[in-house]
C-alpha cells in the first residue's frame, strides 16, 4: 500500500508540475504586453518599462518560470494586475463559491442519480428505465450554457421567482448548481444502472436471492456495495469535468468564482491570476483523483493486497 | 482483453442476422444527422442570410411573423432584424465544419501516435501516455479555454484547440487495441512470413481500429460541436459577428426579457443535433464493441 501510495504521490506531482509548466508557457504565448494592456495606448515607454520591471517581466523567460514555480509552492502567485492585491488573495476570495457550487452540485447528482439508477436497473426495459435513460441522455448531451440560458429564461425572465445571476441572494445557488449538476447526474445514473445490473449477475447475488433473502437486502446489503467500486472511480474522474462545467456555469449566472475569476482575467490579460486559477483547478482535480485512488483501496481490499 | 476483442466473425454473424429487423435507434438518429449535413450543405442556397445585413425596422420579430418582403421568419429576427432561421442554418454549417475536421485531425493524428505507442512499447509508449495523463489531467474545456485565449478567434484556430484537447482520446483507444491485436497468431503468422512492421500496421493492426475509432469519433463529435458552441459562447472560439450558435446564443442573453427565441432556437437546434449523435453513438457503442468506454 505505502509503494501504491508513493507511487500515485509521485504521478500528482508529475501532472502538477505538468500542468503548470503548460500554463506557464500558454499564458507567456498570448498576444499582448500586459504593461500596455494595464497602462493603456497612453503610456510612456518608462512607465511601461517601470512596470515591466516591477513585475518581473524583463528577466528571463526561464527565471521568471523558476521563481513561478519556487513561488507556486508557497501559493504566491504575484500581484493581480487588475485587482490591484495578490493573486493568491484573489484565488483564495473565490475559492469558496466554487467549492460549494461543486459541492452541492455533486449533492444533487448523487442524491438523484443513485435511486434513478438503481430503480432502472430493477426493471431493466420497463418503463421507468425508458423514461430514466432518455433523460440521463439528454441530461448529458445538452450544452450547459444554454440550460443555464433557458432556466434564467423560465425561472428569472418569466416567472420571477430565481435571481437571474450573482450570489447575494439565497436562492441563487439553485440554477448554477443544477445546471452544473445535470450533466453529471446523468453520469452517475447510467453508471450506478451498468454497474448494478452487472452485479446482479453475479453468483453471489443469486446465492443471497436462493437462501430466501428479501429483495431490498439483496440489493441494498449485496449488490449495491459491490457495485460502489467502479462508480467510486468514474464518479471521481468525472469530478474534474464538474470542474471544467464550472468553468461555463459561472459564467452564465456571473457566479463569483474560479471560472468566471478565468475567464475574466484571461480577458483583462491578468497573467498571475491565470496562472493561479488554473493551478488551482488542477490541484483540485489531481487531489480529487489521489482520494478516489485511496477511497478505492478502503472500498476493495484486493486493490490494497495486490498492490 | 484480448479475449474481448477475439471473436471477430462471431461479432460479424451476429451483425447480419441483427440486419433482418431494423434499427430504429440507429435509422432516427442517423436520418437526423443525415437531414443536418443536407441543410447545411444546400440551407444557404435556400435561405438569403447575411452576416453583415442590418434591417432595424424589422428587428425581435417573434417565430411566425411575415417580414415586409412577404416571407415567413419560422425562427424570428435577431436585435439587428436578420432572419433567425438562415443564421441558425449558416450556423449548422459552421459546427458540422469544425466538428468533421475536428476529428479528422484529431483521429489521424491520435490514432497515429496509439499505435506507435501500442505497437512500439518501450519508452516511446511511456512518454506518450504520460504525456496522455498530464492532458487528461486539465478538464478538455479547461484546456480548450487557455489554448484559445492564447490563439484568438478564428475558424482555424478553433479547430486545432478542439483536435490538440482531442487527440488523447484517439490515442488511448488506438493504442489499447492495437496491444490487443499485436500479438495474436495472426499477427505473429505474417511476421513469421517476413512482413515488415508497415505491412503489419497496414493489413493487420489498422483494420482492426476502423470500428472502434469510428464509435469513438462519433461520441466525439457530439462532445466537439458542444465544445466550439461553449467557447464561442464565452468569447474565445468563433469571433463575435459570425453566426456560430454559441455566438447567437450568447447575443440573445441581453433579450432574453423580450425575444426569448434569439437565444433559444439556436440552442433547440444544437441540443437536437448533440442529442441525436449521442445516441446514434451509443448504439455503435453496443454494436461493435461493447467493452469500449469513452469518456
Amino acid at each position: 500500500m505505502s509503494g501504491y501510495l508513493a507511487h500515485r504521490l509521485l504521478s500528482s506531482f508529475v501532472v502538477i508540475l505538468g500542468a503548470a509548466t503548460i500554463i506557464f508557457v500558454a499564458i507567456r504565448a498570448v498576444p499582448g504586453d500586459p504593461a500596455i494592456v494595464m497602462l493603456g495606448p497612453s503610456a510612456t515607454p518608462e512607465q511601461i518599462a517601470a512596470l515591466r520591471s516591477s513585475y518581473g517581466l524583463d528577466q528571463s523567460v526561464f527565471s521568471q518560470y523558476l521563481q513561478f514555480l519556487i513561488r507556486m509552492v508557497t501559493f504566491d502567485f504575484g500581484p493581480s494586475f487588475r485587482l490591484g492585491m495578490p493573486a493568491g488573495q484573489v484565488i483564495a476570495n473565490a475559492l469558496p463559491a466554487t467549492a460549494s457550487l461543486a459541492f452541492i452540485s455533486l449533492c444533487v447528482a448523487l442524491v438523484a442519480g443513485f435511486p434513478l439508477g438503481i430503480v432502472s436497473a430493477l426493471r431493466p426495459n420497463g418503463w421507468v428505465d425508458r423514461v430514466v435513460s432518455i433523460f440521463s441522455m439528454t441530461g448529458q448531451a445538452l450544452p450547459s450554457f444554454w440550460v443555464g440560458i433557458m432556466l434564467v429564461l423560465i425561472f428569472s425572465r418569466t416567472l420571477r421567482i430565481l435571481p437571474s445571476g450573482g450570489a447575494e441572494s439565497p436562492g441563487a445557488i439553485l440554477m448554477p448548481a443544477l445546471t452544473l449538476a445535470l450533466p453529471f447526474l446523468s453520469v452517475v445514473v447510467r453508471l450506478v444502472r451498468s454497474g448494478l445490473l452487472e452485479v446482479l449477475g453475479e453468483g453471489y447475488v443469486q446465492t443471497a436471492r436462493a437462501k430466501g433473502l428479501k429483495e431490498t437486502r439483496v440489493v441494498g446489503r449485496h449488490a449495491l456495495r459491490n457495485m460502489l467500486i467502479p462508480v467510486v472511480t468514474i464518479v471521481g474522474l468525472e469530478l474534474g469535468g464538474l470542474l471544467g462545467g464550472a468553468v461555463i456555469v459561472e459564467t452564465v449566472f456571473a457566479w463569483p468564482g474560479l471560472g468566471r475569476l478565468l475567464i475574466d482575467s484571461i480577458a483583462a490579460r491578468d497573467y498571475s491570476v491565470v496562472q493561479a486559477c488554473v493551478v488551482v483547478l488542477v490541484l483540485g482535480f489531481v487531489l480529487i483523483n489521489l482520494v478516489v485512488d485511496l477511497l478505492y483501496g478502503f472500498l476493495d481490499p484486493r486493490v490494497r493486497v495486490g498492490s | 482483453m484480448k479475449s474481448a476483442t477475439a471473436p471477430v466473425p462471431a461479432r460479424a454473424l451476429s451483425s447480419i442476422s441483427a440486419r433482418s429487423k431494423i434499427d430504429l435507434r440507429l435509422l432516427v438518429p442517423g436520418l437526423i444527422c443525415v437531414v443536418y449535413v443536407v441543410v447545411a450543405i444546400i440551407g444557404p442556397f435556400l435561405t438569403r442570410y447575411d452576416p453583415v445585413a442590418t434591417n432595424t425596422s424589422q428587428r425581435l420579430r417573434p417565430p411566425f411573423s411575415e417580414l415586409r418582403d412577404g416571407s415567413i421568419a419560422l425562427f424570428g429576427t435577431d436585435q439587428v432584424g436578420r432572419d433567425l432561421l438562415g443564421q441558425v442554418i449558416a450556423g449548422a454549417q459552421i459546427s458540422l465544419t469544425v466538428g468533421f475536421l475536428t476529428l479528422v485531425i484529431a483521429g489521424i493524428l491520435g490514432t497515429a501516435l496509439g499505435v506507435l505507442a501500442g505497437y512500439r512499447g518501450g519508452w516511446v509508449d511511456t512518454v506518450l501516455m504520460r504525456l496522455a495523463d498530464i492532458q487528461l489531467a486539465f478538464p478538455s474545456i479547461l484546456l480548450a479555454v487557455l489554448v484559445a485565449a492564447v490563439v484568438g478567434p478564428s475558424l482555424l484556430n478553433i479547430i486545432l484547440v478542439l483536435a490538440f484537447t482531442r487527440w488523447v482520446v484517439f490515442a488511448r483507444v488506438a493504442r489499447a487495441q492495437t496491444l490487443a491485436v499485436k500479438n495474436r497468431d495472426f499477427v505473429s503468422a505474417s511476421r513469421t512470413l517476413g512482413a515488415g512492421d508497415w505491412h503489419i500496421v497496414r493489413h493487420c493492426i489498422l483494420p482492426a481500429l476502423v470500428a472502434p475509432v469510428l464509435v469513438v469519433a462519433t461520441v466525439q463529435f457530439g462532445l466537439v460541436i458542444v465544445a466550439e458552441a461553449s467557447l464561442s459562447f464565452l468569447g474565445l472560439g468563433m469571433p463575435a459577428g459570425t453566426p456560430s450558435w454559441g455566438v447567437s446564443i450568447a447575443s440573445g442573453r441581453n433579450y432574453l426579457a423580450t425575444a426569448w427565441w434569439i437565444s433559444t432556437m439556436p440552442g433547440l437546434v444544437l441540443s437536437a443535433l448533440v442529442i441525436a449523435v449521442g445516441v446514434l453513438g451509443d448504439r455503435l457503442r453496443d454494436r461493435f464493441d461493447p467493452n469500449l468506454t469513452t469518456r
